[in-house]
């Protein structure tokens, strides 16, 4: 894309920022008003692609809209990138603005925060991209839904192939914050649990955002393991990846790494495509199932561009929350979460469902392998994970969730 | 019976020799002179002895005491008073403020916290100031006045603590003469009224000459001649001195 | 773990590599502060800048090596001209305002080049390609090392090789290392400072974009560079020591290898390395490895004021109208603007606990947040731990924090100017750094949510009467203690430090106190947000929340007592605003509101006002 049309997609992006307006709105007629909070001044190359796909869910709820259903209107800000701040954005669109539904949400510990607010205030949240567990599980309240697979999730995706590879000494690398942490936890309690001999010889833990490549490369190498398990994504992933296969940190080793497969990461490595990588991601151009094929097509249209997974969240997440307002025929708290639980939605992957017993959607994604070709790095090898395959038992959930949260 | 007592005092910056072995005294209610060509080492003799240089050898007695290691609060509380060469008052304050701060200060511990400083020793504050002819001046920002009522402000702020000896550092740099004259009068009576004595660094030949009872000359970081004014003036080691660098005396 | 001497000898390489990075980031950062003595918080902004210029330049030209550094060399220039644009529309008109505004000046000045480079290059990261000639890697004690860091490593004693050269070698070095130690004698050697101003200037972006330029082979390019490598910046120069360009080598090269070794013993130190170097560094250095004491400030770090005095009959009127508009606002607003109330004023607690210190006291901390946030965390930890009531917890909070400022004061009070500064900001980050790294305590990054008020204040209007209280009380004690003599040795020994302490007053024993009592305010403050929030964030602890207390102080006027107050409404409802109906361009819109208030205001709102009303 050339410099001028990025400024002017900015522009057109900004203005549609505020607030989505609705195209024809009679007088009688008060819009629904949903609130929306995401990072996007911090976390753009996600949540740029996210806004524009909540935007199209938008668009197709308010073209399609029957009757009695009264049109929506989404109000929407940037979270600043700090729970508090958020909290106090919350506060403003339900106690000024009215909102009816919050959604959003990308970093766990301000989707964690909304989700708080939301037990608070009683006003539903539907959580697009925070991945912790706790969101639904430990710190799960009954306001809270949430779209994307948890961290557990997109670990068991991964684990099922880590256990095949005869790899035993393992090393980790993650960001040195909540996801991470949690992530590689999870990894290890899980491929132990599946593959008693592993062993994991080291980790490396920098800075969320500071990774200083060349020496955390050295450092993995030094303790020579057989396979790594990465959880490095966007901007630190493609240092990683480079400095790794300049210093064959990958040569011989076999790589899972969570999210790599997503093309706003993918897309950026360009030459430097790591091959044979165990990857979950959204090979996009490849899928070709009726609702994907509708939804590139109808996203095509709309922006002249490519989907990237960020847009499939945002469409997924707004078109559920519409839908389950419309089923409900109210934003009535009470009425909305006995109509989301176990509610069916069409994703652009195929049909969701919100589980009623820990309010988690069964959307999944796409594992498989990195391959690059001509510059690209693409996905091969790869199947749909999809969520309904890759949950604990109730019993595990039962054991974490609060009861409150069940109620 | 000398108030004050300098012994061999040594300093040396870096391999420069700044002070070698200074010895001289001071008489209670003398008015003494330190002079010297720049570079003699006035400034790093005056900071030995408000306690802000710290020499290598050497004592300084004050009436019996020792003030060799000590900072500058505490040569504060063995009585001694000090003013700046370029005057320090605080402009962020009322020119009778600063003096009652001057009067509050203890010497140790913290300043009171119960009332408002307006109720803290004004009338002292005021009197002080009436001793330096500033008091009609009392309610003014101290950043607003004449410089040569600053310098006044700064002597009336020594003078809180009620000083056996008084530092000046070039009481009267960058005054015009008639200023000049005020101010050594000035001093010169509050030496006799309190008794005080007064030690003080000048670049002012005229005011030197005028009002030092002693003079202590230093070139080249000792002393090369000592005396009233009459005998420095025509001592040929001190002519060498100034005029040996191209300094003449002011007149 | 075996540590073979190949691991530790390439290990010491990419030490070293990371160590000319930082040097050459630094050493910008450094000539600039050394000349004009602003802190120039814009500076990873023109390191981002020449990133991005790099790569579109080096996109531009033929993929060979002449193409590849003719790029990077000529995106240095260029950003240098920028710098010099920066230098003569903003900064040359306030060299003669406070230290304080002229940072937030710069910083104003970041917010729009993050706009800028937003609106010019979109939110794509980018990646350029390896370098051309330089895509391969060495064998070295048996293992890869990538061509390319090699150019790294060397990069950095070149560059400090040239400046060496141009500081001895040349009439304008000559005159750049006679400004640095004094800036006044420049003039007297007849040189138009302005020019030797630009020519700094120049020098020092140009490195900073150099530095960014080169990053690109190793490096993706995007909008967070800015600030996450100033930061580091900071902590290189102040740690070699201000205006040392030598020292900021060698700080560099400490914190290098120190990281390239912690990791392999300490994956998890990251985190907090650079924050502990520094405070370490700055105890026993307190001006760092090379740095020399500054000379008495020109300036200081405020502007000379008046003297304070209680306010004139129409002033308390109006103060009183507040109070009373204050007291009755729950009964005509809604839940909303209660909230609001109730932020601005925490926020007017938090700056005014702050300003006591800064204003009063003329200690310039840039870790304010430390007691902010911890005590949010004590209000926090006694609540869900303990089960508290409201009130206890809100003591303990100002307890927590007064032990807090108790021990970092007792530090700081020993340096001053940036070095404080920059120790409070260790500080600071140490406790941020301990919050996010002690998950059990403290939840790590998501916090401590689910905090709920007594019975008694957990409806909003109730509250906000609390919280009304105690802002009120809290701020009529530090206003009473700004007049009682206390107050005034705190103002004097800001003023002249020597004076004060040849009157016989203790300075160093009055800023102790000071910290200790600003740090239990705001301590209060953090714990009163938490309750308001319910929960307790480590963005409390973090620079920004450092920064917000900084700008509402500066916002609303320095030198006055209601500063904070009227900087902590305006600066909440301007933040809000220009949030709500902005969208992408706040920062934009912010920086240049910042950068505009002050050119035109440097003495702040309430100060301006003050200034008028003096006529």
């Amino acid at each position: 894309m050339n410099l001028r049309a990025r400024l002017l997609m900015f522009i057109a992006a900004s203005s549609a920022m505020a607030t989505v307006a609705v195209p024809s709105q009679a007088a009688d007629e008060k819009p629904i008003l949903i609130g929306e909070i995401n990072s996007y001044a911090a976390l753009p190359q996600f949540t740029t692609p996210y806004r524009m796909g909540w935007e199209l869910a938008v668009e197709e709820a308010n073209a399609s809209r029957g009757p009695n259903d009264r049109p929506i209107e989404v109000t929407s800000r940037d979270d600043s990138g700090k729970p508090d701040e958020t909290i106090l954005i919350a506060n403003e669109m339900l106690n000024d603005q009215h909102i009816e539904v919050l959604t959003g949400g990308f970093l766990s510990n301000i989707g964690l925060a909304m989700s708080d607010f939301a037990l608070r205030s009683k006003i539903v949240f539907v959580a697009a991209e925070p991945l912790t567990d706790k969101l639904i599980w430990e710190k799960g309240n009954r306001y809270t839904f949430r779209v994307v697979p948890s961290t557990y999730m997109q670990v068991k995706m991964v684990v099922d192939q880590a256990a095949k590879l005869p790899a035993r000494r393992w090393a980790t690398i993650a960001d040195n914050y909540e996801l991470g942490q949690v992530g590689v936890a999870q990894f290890k309690e899980q491929l132990k649990a599946q593959r008693p001999d592993v062993e994991f010889v080291g980790e490396q833990w920098p800075a969320l955002g500071k990774l200083e490549a060349g020496s955390t490369v050295e450092a993995l190498a030094a303790v020579k393991p057989d396979a790594i398990f990465n959880m490095l994504f966007g901007a630190e992933l493609n240092r990683f990846v480079r400095e790794g296969n300049q210093r064959d940190l990958f040569t011989g080793r076999d790589v899972v790494s969570l999210q790599t497969g997503y093309p706003e990461y993918l897309d950026a490595m360009k030459a430097e495509t790591p091959k044979g990588w165990i990857v979950t991601g959204y090979p996009w151009e490849q899928i070709h199932t009726p609702e994907q094929d509708a939804f590139v097509a109808a996203y095509r249209k709309k922006y002249n561009d490519y989907p990237r997974y960020g847009s499939v969240v945002g469409y997924t997440t707004m078109k559920a929350t519409i839908e389950a307002i419309r089923k409900a025929g109210s934003t009535d708290p009470e009425k909305l979460i006995s109509t989301l639980r176990g509610m069916e939605v069409t994703s652009p992957f195929g049909p969701i469902m919100f589980r009623p017993q820990d309010q988690q959607s069964t959307l999944g994604l796409y594992v498989g392998k990195l391959d690059m070709k001509d510059g690209r790095g693409f996905m091969t090898d790869w199947k749909y994970a999809s969520g309904k395959d890759l949950q604990p038992s109730d019993d595990f959930v039962k054991a974490r969730r609060p009861a409150e949260a069940s109620k | 019976m000398s108030l004050l007592q300098v012994r061999n005092i040594s300093k040396t910056f870096g391999g420069v020799q700044a002070l070698r072995g200074v010895n001289f005294s001071l008489d209670e209610g003398q008015l003494l002179a330190l002079i010297g060509p720049n570079g003699a080492g006035k400034s790093t003799c005056f900071n030995v002895l408000n306690g802000q240089l710290r020499p290598d050898s050497g004592n300084i007695i004050l009436a019996g005491r020792e003030l060799v290691g000590l900072n500058a609060r505490q040569i504060w509380q063995h009585g001694v008073g000090r003013t700046f060469q370029v005057a320090a008052v605080y402009g962020s304050m009322t020119v009778v403020e600063n003096v009652q701060l001057a009067l509050l200060s203890k010497g140790r511990g913290l300043l009171p916290v119960r009332r408002s400083t307006s109720h803290y020793f004004r009338s002292e504050a005021l009197n002080l100031l009436e001793g330096v002819g500033m008091h009609i001046q009392a309610d003014r920002p101290a950043s607003i006045l004449a410089y040569g009522d600053v310098k006044r402000l700064e002597i009336a702020m020594a003078l809180a603590n009620k000083p056996k000896l008084l530092l000046m550092d070039e009481p009267t740099a960058g005054m015009a003469p008639k200023e000049r004259h005020e101010l050594m009068q000035l001093t010169c009576n509050l030496v006799k009224q309190r008794g005080m004595s007064v030690l003080f660094t000048e670049h002012s030949m005229d005011v030197v000459f005028s009002y030092a009872d002693r003079l202590i000359v230093l070139s080249g970081g000792t002393i090369i001649a000592a005396g009233d004014a009459q005998s420095i003036r025509n001592d040929p080691a001190v002519q060498e001195a100034y005029f040996g660098t191209g300094k003449t005396f002011e007149i | 773990m075996s540590l073979g001497i190949g691991d530790v000898l390439v290990q010491l390489l990419n030490g070293l590599s990371y160590s000319s990075f930082l040097f050459l980031v630094a050493a910008g950062l450094s000539v600039i502060f050394g000349v004009t003595r602003i802190i120039n918080l814009a500076h990873g902004s023109f390191y981002m800048l020449g990133a991005y210029l790099a790569v579109s330049l080096t996109t531009l030209f033929p993929p060979t090596v002449i193409g590849f550094w003719g790029g990077i060399v000529c995106a240095a220039l260029v950003i240098g001209l920028v710098g010099v644009l920066v230098e003569t529309l903003v900064l040359r008109r306030i060299y003669e305002a406070p230290e304080l505004v002229q940072l937030l000046a710069t910083f104003g000045i970041l917010l729009v080049i993050q706009n800028v480079t937003l609106k010019i290059w979109g939110t794509e990261e980018l990646f350029a390609p390896r370098a051309p000639g330089l895509t391969g890697s060495l064998r070295l004690f048996g293992r890869s090392f990538p061509e390319y860091h090699l150019v790294l490593i060397l990069m950095g004693p070149v560059v400090l090789g040239l400046l060496w050269l141009l500081s001895y070698r040349t009439r304008w070095g000559v005159l750049i290392r006679a400004a640095t130690q004094d800036r006044d004698m420049v003039g007297a050697l007849g040189v138009n400072d302005r020019v030797l101003f630009q020519v700094v200037f120049f020098l020092g972006t140009m490195l900073a974009a150099f530095a960014g330029a080169l990053r690109i082979p190793v490096d993706t390019i995007n909008l967070q560079m800015d600030l996450s490598v100033l930061t580091e910046t900071f902590v290189v120069v102040v740690v070699g020591g201000m205006g040392s360009v030598l020292g900021a080598y060698l700080a560099a090269l400490l914190i290098g290898l120190l990281h390239a070794f912690g990791i392999m013993i300490f994956p998890k130190i990251t985190l907090v390395l650079m924050s502990l170097v520094m405070a370490v560094v700055l105890v026993f250095r307190p001006y760092g490895l090379l740095g020399k004491p500054e000379g008495a400030a020109r300036k200081g770090i405020l502007a000379i004021e008046l003297p304070i005095k209680p306010g004139s009959l129409s002033f308390n009127v109006f103060w009183l109208g507040v109070l009373v508009v204050l007291l009755v606002a729950p009964m005509v607003v809604g839940s909303y603007l209660q909230t609001v109330l109730i932020e601005i004023l925490i926020l007017a607690l938090y700056a005014a606990s702050l300003h006591f210190v800064l204003g009063i006291g003329g200690l310039p901390s840039l870790g304010h947040a430390a007691y902010f946030g911890l005590g949010a965390y004590a209000v926090a930890l006694a609540t869900s731990l303990l089960g508290v009531p409201t009130l206890t917890s809100l003591t303990i909070a100002a307890f927590a924090a007064v032990v807090a400022a108790a021990i970092f004061g007792w530090f700081c009070i020993r340096l001053s100017g940036i070095y404080l500064a920059m120790l409070t900001l260790a500080f600071a980050q140490i406790m941020w750094s301990i919050a996010l790294q002690w998950v059990d305590l403290t939840g790590g990054d998501n916090g401590i949510l689910g905090l709920y008020r007594s019975p008694a204040f957990a409806s909003i209007t109730a509250y906000y009467y609390l919280v009304l209280s105690i802002c009120f009380i809290a701020v009529l004690i530090m206003r009473h203690l700004v007049f009682a003599p206390f107050g005034y040795a705190l103002r004097a020994a800001r003023d002249s430090v020597l004076r004060t302490e040849a009157l016989g007053i203790d300075v160093r024993l009055h800023r102790w106190i000071a910290l200790i009592i600003s740090g239990g305010f705001g301590g209060l403050a953090g714990g009163l947000q938490a309750l308001q929030k319910g929960g307790a964030f480590p963005d409390g602890l973090s620079v920004s929340q450092s920064i917000d207390a900084l700008v509402v102080i500066l916002i609303g006027g320095v030198q006055t007592l209601v500063g904070p107050i009227v900087g902590a409404a305006a600066y909440f409802g301007v933040k809000t605003e220009i949030m709500r109906y902005l969208g992408d361009s706040w920062q934009l819109v912010l920086g240049l509101t910042i950068i505009l208030l002050v050119v035109l205001f440097p003495q702040g709102i309430a100060g301006f006002v003050k200034q008028r009303a003096a006529r």
